[in-house]
């Protein structure tokens, strides 16, 4: 069975929490008086729409504002695929959330009431999507019943959203499903209101999208985490490298290069948990032996000796600033590439975009909490990554505060 | 219910997920423990601690902190449990804890060790000089929980914070703490509780005899039926009778109900959870239910 991640965000009331809550019934993932309970307590604060928030927002802070300030996590399964969905507040203050929420995922519902059409958290989803280059968007466009499930709503707002996306950028696929949550409507089974609409309903779109197929396309990565050396009599000279296939394959008997020494050796052996696999996949975590003994610790990668690879000191980046305390040019941070910490440098800032607008800052000179801008950045020593556009798992990185300790941004490397 | 696929249900890119974690936290820090209860999500996670390190042993111990009123079923286990990992085992005792005058034992028909524990466990964190503990709890759990972290940072006194988490963004972790914090990690967080029954009737894991049905004096309060111990303080109503139970998840005998049911296998208890998330986690139970529920007490040995 797979795992479908999925990023949702929006604020209560574009019906958000009632689409959710219609997955997690239509799939028997919530209880009917557990739903119920919901709804009615819903009804007591006067809203009318089910604030499935009430099933997630724990946080005091939350309960004592009635809003979502965190990413929440909600799970749901059919017999094909477990989903977790990363729900985050949709609001320009949370936009940092949004994109710890969403780099989770491989799929984005942007969410749209049919009788508002592209609003400004439209445009903010889409282009937090686009920057994370998220493959799949799905543009559900809800409240279908509040617009006479008329036909010229649904494709007037799908050429706005379409046209926006190029504007953006958006390189991914756009999937757009006329809805209305509240009664079912194209959710789980198609709706007979809506006989124009030739696609799927959501949910079986889910179900039947492919998934990890970029990662495992891409050239293998594996992120050395830890050597495995048993000293016990009966692995005497055993060596492993524990780690991570980031992306790619990796099979017995394959040449691999280890960065940053560019020694190359032959794999003799991949474990995966207690057994011997042939080959590994994007994702795993694996623990490969090899036939030589070369010198490998933490934070190296192997690569097929094949595979081109670059190396970076110097270099460009989109960055999400997450601090309270604003970032300026000159500023030095612990970066975590992978499992791969080195000391770095802001060389300088290229440009900061108002999260509000998604226009440019004319001449701004620092990020502030929740500003995405593009920096220059120099790093101790160099990394061994791709840009994030090429791939993604071996092209982003954190930027961690040495004197709190606290990961302040994360980056993507351009 | 229609028969159980046996294969392929668990999804296996979390179990590669927890093994990540387990390796991260072996590697940012240097003393790391791992908290056992002796309950299916601390077993689940010895598991992936073998797998995670195999062909080697595990590079940390285990932790329990025993509150004396465990089932006997559970510390019987934990023990075989250490043997076969090849764990190192450590236990801290609670009774340790009220002999020493710092925490109260709890009076009334609702008396339980549950709270006094923390402070067994605090002292044991200090005494061991652990900068990492890891948990088995799950997002899926409770709501407080589901925001929480996988690499969750404690300060000083072992207190969270919800407004200063840190955000966890790919699966780059941040482990860096200053002299004195604890940092709690849960490579479960994104199992539910059937992921957790599934992995284990994949892996053919051994469990607690007591998950399985059994027959047992129980005694019924608050429409919960609680195992009659020693250490459950009981009114003169509460006569103890013999009914045929499992437990679905184990704390301490004062504070875990049973449920009346007779599943002997994990195909038997995993059918039962998924029919329990139609109808019984519910406060309200509809009539046709409840009739049938009645009906299930009846064969199980009720009255």
């Amino acid at each position: 069975m797979d795992v479908l991640r999925l990023a949702t965000a929006g604020s209560v009331d574009d019906g958000k929490s009632t689409l959710i809550g219609r997955l997690l019934y239509d799939t028997k993932s919530i209880t009917k008086d557990k739903l119920e309970a919901v709804e009615a307590s819903s009804q007591r604060k006067g809203l009318d729409f089910v604030d499935l928030s009430l099933l997630t927002d724990g946080l005091i802070a939350e309960r004592e504002q009635g809003i979502t300030i965190d990413v929440a996590h909600i799970y749901f399964s059919t017999d094909k695929r477990k989903y977790i969905i990363a729900d985050t507040p949709g609001h320009v203050e949370y936009t940092r959330n949004m994109i710890t929420g969403a780099s989770h995922a491989e799929a984005s519902i942007v969410l749209v009431d049919a009788r508002n059409g592209v609003s400004e958290q439209t445009r903010r989803h889409l282009f937090i999507s686009s920057l994370l280059e998220i493959d799949t968007v799905i543009v559900a466009v809800n409240k279908m019943d509040l617009a006479n499930y008329e036909q010229a709503t649904f494709e007037g707002i799908k050429a706005n959203v379409a046209g926006l996306a190029q504007k953006i950028g958006f390189k991914g696929s756009l999937t757009f499903i006329p809805l209305a949550a509240k009664y079912g409507d194209n959710v789980v089974t198609l709706s007979d209101k809506m006989p124009w609409y030739t696609g799927q309903p959501l949910l079986q779109y889910l179900e039947t999208m492919p998934v990890h197929q970029r990662d495992e396309s891409l050239p293998a990565r594996f992120h050395v985490q830890f050597v495995i050396r048993p000293h016990s009599d009966e692995h005497h000279d055993f060596r492993g490298y524990a780690g991570k296939l980031v992306s790619g394959s990796l099979k017995v008997g394959q040449r691999v290069a280890v960065l940053p020494s560019l020694k190359e050796s032959t794999i003799k052996a991949i474990y995966s948990g207690l057994n011997k696999v042939e080959q590994g996949h994007a994702g795993d975590s694996l623990n490969i032996e090899l036939e030589d003994d070369v010198d490998i610790s933490r934070g190296n990668t192997l690569v097929p000796v094949d595979a081109p690879y670059q190396q970076l000191q110097q270099f460009a980046a989109k960055l999400t600033w997450m601090d309270e305390q604003p970032l300026t040019a000159g500023k030095t941070f612990l970066l975590q590439h992978g499992v791969n910490r080195i000391k770095a440098k802001i060389n300088s800032v290229a440009h900061v975009i108002d999260m509000s607008t998604i226009e440019e800052k004319a001449d701004a000179q620092a990020f502030r909490l929740n500003d995405i801008g593009e920096v220059s950045i120099k790093t101790a020593k160099p990394i061994f990554a791709d840009r994030y556009a090429d791939n993604p798992k071996n092209g982003a990185f954190i930027l961690i505060d040495e004197f709190s300790n606290t990961t302040v941004a994360v980056g993507f490397i351009l | 219910m229609s028969a159980l696929d046996l294969t392929n249900t668990f999804p296996r890119e979390l179990e590669h997920e927890a093994i990540y974690i387990m390796r991260e936290v072996a590697a940012q820090f240097e003393r790391p423990v791992l908290l056992f209860s002796g309950g299916k999500d601390s077993i689940t996670l010895v598991r992936l601690a073998i797998k995670a390190f195999y062909p080697a042993k595990v590079p940390f111990p285990m932790l329990h902190i025993d509150t004396g009123h465990n089932f006997p079923e559970t510390i019987a286990f934990r023990d075989w449990l250490a043997k076969e990992s090849g764990m190192q085992l450590i236990v801290r005792y609670v009774q340790d804890s009220i002999d020493q005058g710092k925490v109260k034992e709890e009076t009334g028909k609702y008396a339980s060790r549950n709270m006094l524990q923390t402070v067994t466990l605090l002292d044991a964190i200090e005494e061991g000089k652990y900068d990492v503990c890891i948990g088995g709890a799950r997002r899926d759990e409770e709501k407080a929980r589901a925001k929480e972290r996988i690499f969750s940072v404690r300060d000083d006194f072992g207190q969270w914070d919800a407004k200063k988490q840190r955000p966890e963004l790919f699966d780059m972790l941040n482990g860096k703490i200053n002299v004195g914090e604890n940092v709690r990690v849960f490579p479960i967080s994104n199992w539910t509780e059937l992921d957790v029954w599934n992995y284990i009737r994949e892996e053919k894991m051994e469990i607690p005899s007591i998950y399985y049905s059994h027959k047992r004096q129980i005694i019924e309060r608050d429409g919960m039926y609680w195992p009659a111990s020693p250490f459950l303080n009981t009114t003169e109503d509460e006569v103890p009778f013999e009914a045929t139970v499992r437990f679905r998840t184990v704390g301490d005998m004062t504070c875990t109900a049973a449920v009346l049911s007779e599943a002997v296998t994990l195909d038997k208890i995993i059918e039962e959870i998924k029919e329990a998330t139609i109808s019984e986690r519910g406060a309200r139970i509809d009539d046709k239910r409840s009739e049938a529920a009645m009906e299930k007490r009846k064969q199980v040995g009720y009255f």
